[in-house]
């Protein structure tokens, strides 16, 4: 069992940082979802907000109730039971989605850049297990990852003013699926029927940090029937 | 039951509590009132738990009618109050009765004003809050801002102390700040002459300043860092975009980025830039965390001691 390489930093007035290697990489994204766990359990009521990342998590503390020097300390305590390379726990997760030049606007111009075809970017896109790194940006976006080193294409120098409830995109290394109507500059490849994000609903969301997602094709009428609208 | 309509919602009002918290993972902000201590005090001169929902109405234009007898107070940046056409005392507790009607004007020191009504606003909590941000479509009603024509419910209360804070004891809010701030982040990653050419000079407001985040405008900081992996991101942080241009983001913020941050302001001066306008000049001082907790403690002591000085009236 190695030693859990890691960087405690202040954030701000009832706020630290905890820092691991900062890469995108599964194994790190286990060691915040599990360190997540342990810090929730350890400053319970102490505490105000937690926020993992791909390889951080922000603590947030009632200042009135805790001090700096305790929750430090208990964090160093949380990471101490920490081990590395432990399995993930996420579930997994099958999303729909509907894959077309209609549903997905930016998906000649991947093919081109790329030049494979449309079907070949699409079939990408569906080959890869990709795991929820992180959750935000707007309510319910999950940031999932990785793409196909093939499929990896910048956000657009100019971010579209409206990007559809359920558009299924690309960033970089990132793919997501925008769980309400947003600007946005991410490439969209289709369109997925599944809510991502909804109030009032158990669960609100249907992946949590540490899920694994595969996209799955359907046709038109298919995603029709599964509530979208394009 | 009794109740308020909103004749007319004015600039920007939004239904809040304390904030939402505990929600950030599924990737909500916090939302909450922009100047906490003003609203703390609206609440306190009706004696209201803290937390109750009232309104926080940005740069004026409020007009509310009562449906009922109730009480009122406002607090916050300085707008005439008026009811049924009166003058009333802001920073006071007021008795309304049926078919009164509240006016807010536009302020004229400070940006947002907070209306609280005996008992709080009976709205349905979201995300155990009723904070309202519109970007979100959470909180409030139905995730909007105030409308004309929106009925607000709440408790009828026939019997409460009339109260005032003192003038001594409200918050002043001047054209120029001193943010407190606690270093963190990537404070590591600016070499030192940027750091004291971000306290050393001065920025200003800008117009792009709203619930989300304040952009000021003065000297460029550059960071050795450019981009990062996206992280957490705390109330007052201070980003610093490539433009070199201090963003302190508040209480909308988006839950995560990927620029870098020098640390965050004190929330007792984030409540004191929320209430400055563009054009107002801002200067940064370090202080430590421990000064911070320091500062935090002996506010909530003053507060308490404060509270026992109200006066009734």
């Amino acid at each position: 069992m190695s030693q859990v390489q890691y960087q405690l930093s202040s954030a701000g007035e009832n706020a630290l940082m905890l820092y691991f290697e900062q890469r995108i990489d599964p194994a790190i994204s286990v060691l915040v979802q599990q360190a997540c766990e342990l810090i929730r359990a350890e400053l319970s009521e102490h505490l105000l907000d937690i926020l993992p990342s791909y390889a951080s998590i922000l603590v947030v503390f009632n200042p009135f109730s805790t001090d700096l020097y305790r929750v430090r300390r208990q964090l160093q305590d949380c990471l101490q039971q920490l081990q590395s390379a432990n399995d993930s726990t996420g579930k997994q997760i099958e999303l729909p989605v509907y894959y077309s030049e209609e549903s997905g606007p930016d998906l000649a111009r991947i093919a081109s850049t790329k030049n494979i075809s449309i079907a070949e970017v699409i079939r990408r896109h569906q080959a890869v297990s990709y795991r929820v790194y992180a959750i935000g940006f707007a309510p319910g976006f999950a940031y999932l990852g990785e793409v196909d080193p093939l499929l990896q294409m910048p956000r657009l120098s100019t971010p579209r003013a409206k990007v559809p409830r359920g558009a299924v995109a690309i960033a970089d290394r990132q793919t997501a699926v925008y769980p309400a109507p947003s600007p946005g500059g991410w490439n969209l490849i289709g369109l997925c029927p599944t809510a991502m994000f909804t109030p009032g609903a158990t669960p609100v969301m249907p992946v949590a940090v540490g899920d694994e997602v595969r996209f799955v094709a359907v046709d038109k009428a298919e995603f029709i029937r599964l509530g979208g609208e394009v | 039951m009794s109740s308020y309509t909103v004749l007319a919602p004015g600039v920007l009002s939004l239904l809040q509590d304390l904030g939402r918290f505990g929600q950030a993972a599924l990737g909500l902000t916090t939302g909450g009132p922009m100047d906490p201590q003003s609203a703390y005090w609206a609440n306190r001169l009706l004696s209201n738990p803290q937390g109750s929902t009232l309104i926080e109405c940005s740069i004026g234009g409020l007009q509310l009618k009562a449906n009922g007898s109730s009480y009122i107070a406002v607090t916050g940046a300085n707008a005439a109050l008026t009811i049924n056409g009166k003058a009333a005392q802001a920073w006071t507790t007021h008795k309304v009765s049926n078919g009164d009607v509240i006016e807010l004007a536009m302020a004229s020191q400070g940006l947002r004003c907070y209306l609280a009504v005996a008992g709080g606003f009976d709205v349905k909590p979201q995300f155990g809050s009723t904070s309202t941000v519109l970007r979100e479509g959470v909180g409030g009603l139905n995730g909007n801002k105030l409308q004309a024509g929106d009925s607000l419910p709440v408790a009828q209360v026939t019997s409460l102390p009339r109260l005032q804070l003192p003038v001594q004891y409200r918050p002043q809010f001047n054209r120029i700040l001193t943010l407190r701030l606690i270093e963190g982040y990537q404070a590591a990653s600016f070499a030192s002459t940027e750091r004291q050419r971000f306290y050393l000079n001065s920025y200003q407001v800008t117009p792009q300043a709203d619930r989300m985040g304040y952009k000021l405008k003065g000297s460029a900081i550059r960071c050795q860092q450019s981009q990062l992996l996206s992280e957490g991101i705390c109330y007052g942080a201070v980003q610093i975009p490539p433009d070199g241009q201090p963003i302190v983001l508040l209480n909308d913020r988006q839950t995560l980025g990927g620029y870098p941050k020098i640390g965050s302001v004190l929330s007792l001066d984030c409540a004191l830039l929320s209430q400055a306008g563009a054009g107002v000049e801002v200067y940064f001082t370090p202080i430590s965390a421990e000064q911070a907790h320091n500062a935090l403690c002996l506010a909530k002591v003053r507060t308490d001691a404060i509270t026992s000085q109200l006066v009734t009236l």
